[in-house]
């Protein structure tokens, strides 16, 4: 193959390398729970270190964001976040109307310049 | 844990959610799926895309990582470091801290999905398409159905929301640059306030509220000790207090 050929092709590759890093844990923790019966304790503990993981995210998410968010005040994510959970709740739980709210609530108050 | 060997017709009774075969299963994982849950994976996914595009990749690259990765947070420091020249070692190292959930996320799921009798590698295989939203709706979910159902649920329902984040890959390369900044802020606060909205609909088990809680106040407080080990170091620390706390309150019988 020509070297415009392989170029073209090396970021599937580094792609890839980044899917191996993914898939090696999934795959590690296949093999690990075929050891660990369904009731056993050992679930609860690893079952409570992930949902901490994932809590830990989110909350850091809306509080200390990494990415675009970091354009926006703190004020106006929790608002947005604190708008979204009332109307979740109003509205019987319903996660979509949550969720769109939240995100309409953060749009409105981004592009209000003063806030 | 519900016994998975025991009188059919009590079993049967036993399960709150039937939807009497495996293939009416996997089709209530499809129909599961579209509302929120596509929605918000393809709304994630757009933010993607449109990375993907102003990092000079292609959108073949794009989807190619979606599919092959299926891991958000990894698949962004991936192009990002990508885009600055990182060696491919040090990409490695970030993508494999990034998604080292996946572990903890996996242990706690294939017990209530693996169905006693198929081949081992099937497991491996459907391990590809654990991720955290349909990670977090099947361990709600699927301990209501019985054994022989929750496999081919969440393969409908895992499979439906990777298509939507295809999708939204595709839109989010194609748009981008082209809807405002207000808009595409909104789109990004799709995804944490859906798991926020996700554990918050679910606090039925004292030992994961414990976590969520620990973890909550652990995440923000750690990660500015430690960008880097920040998001592990919640979890260990996080689910090791959570895990103690409802162990004593157990042992006291409350």
């Amino acid at each position: 193959m020509s070297d415009a050929g392989w170029e073209a092709l090396w970021p599937y590759g580094v792609v890839l390398v980044g899917a191996a890093a993914t898939y090696i844990w999934r795959a590690l923790g296949v093999a690990l729970s075929d050891r660990i019966r369904a009731d056993s304790p050992v679930l609860d503990f690893v079952g409570c270190i992930a949902y901490a993981l994932l809590a830990g995210l989110v909350v850091r998410m809306i509080i200390l964001p990494v990415g675009p968010l970091q354009a926006t005040g703190t004020g106006t994510r929790l608002a947005a976040a604190a708008v979204g959970t009332a109307a979740f709740f109003i509205f019987r739980r319903n996660l979509l109307l949550g969720v769109a709210t939240g995100a309409v609530v953060l749009a409105a108050l981004a592009s209000w310049p003063s806030l | 844990m519900k016994p998975i060997h025991s009188d059919p017709k009590l079993s049967a009774q036993s399960y709150p959610v039937d939807y009497g075969s495996p293939r009416r299963a996997a089709l209530a994982g499809v129909r599961e799926a579209c509302g929120a849950p596509a929605l918000v994976l393809g709304a994630s996914y757009l933010g993607f895309g449109s990375l993907v595009r102003e990092s000079g990749l292609s959108l073949g690259v794009g989807l190619f990582s979606t599919i092959s990765t299926w891991a958000l947070p990894g698949q962004v420091a991936l192009v990002e470091l990508y885009a600055l020249g990182a060696s491919v070692v040090a990409i490695f190292i970030a993508v494999a801290l990034t998604n080292a959930r996946m572990m903890p996320m996996t242990i706690t799921l294939m017990p209530l999905l693996r169905v006693p009798g198929r081949p081992r590698w099937w497991n491996y295989l459907v391990a590809h398409l654990i991720a955290v939203t349909g990670w977090a709706v099947a361990m709600i979910r699927c301990p209501d159905m019985p054994p022989a159902q929750r496999m081919p649920f969440f393969v409908g329902f895992a499979g439906t929301i990777l298509g939507a984040a295809l999708a939204g890959t595709v839109a989010g390369f194609l748009a981008s640059g082209v809807v405002p900044p207000a808009v595409s802020l909104g789109l990004v606060f799709v995804n944490p306030m859906y798991f926020m909205l996700l554990f918050l609909g679910d606090l039925r088990h004292r030992g994961r509220v414990l976590a969520l809680v620990c973890g909550a106040i652990a995440g923000p407080l750690l990660h500015l000790v430690t960008p880097t080990w920040g998001l592990l170091l919640t979890g260990v620390i996080g689910g090791v207090l959570a895990f103690a706390i409802d162990r004593q309150l157990r042992r006291r019988h409350v």
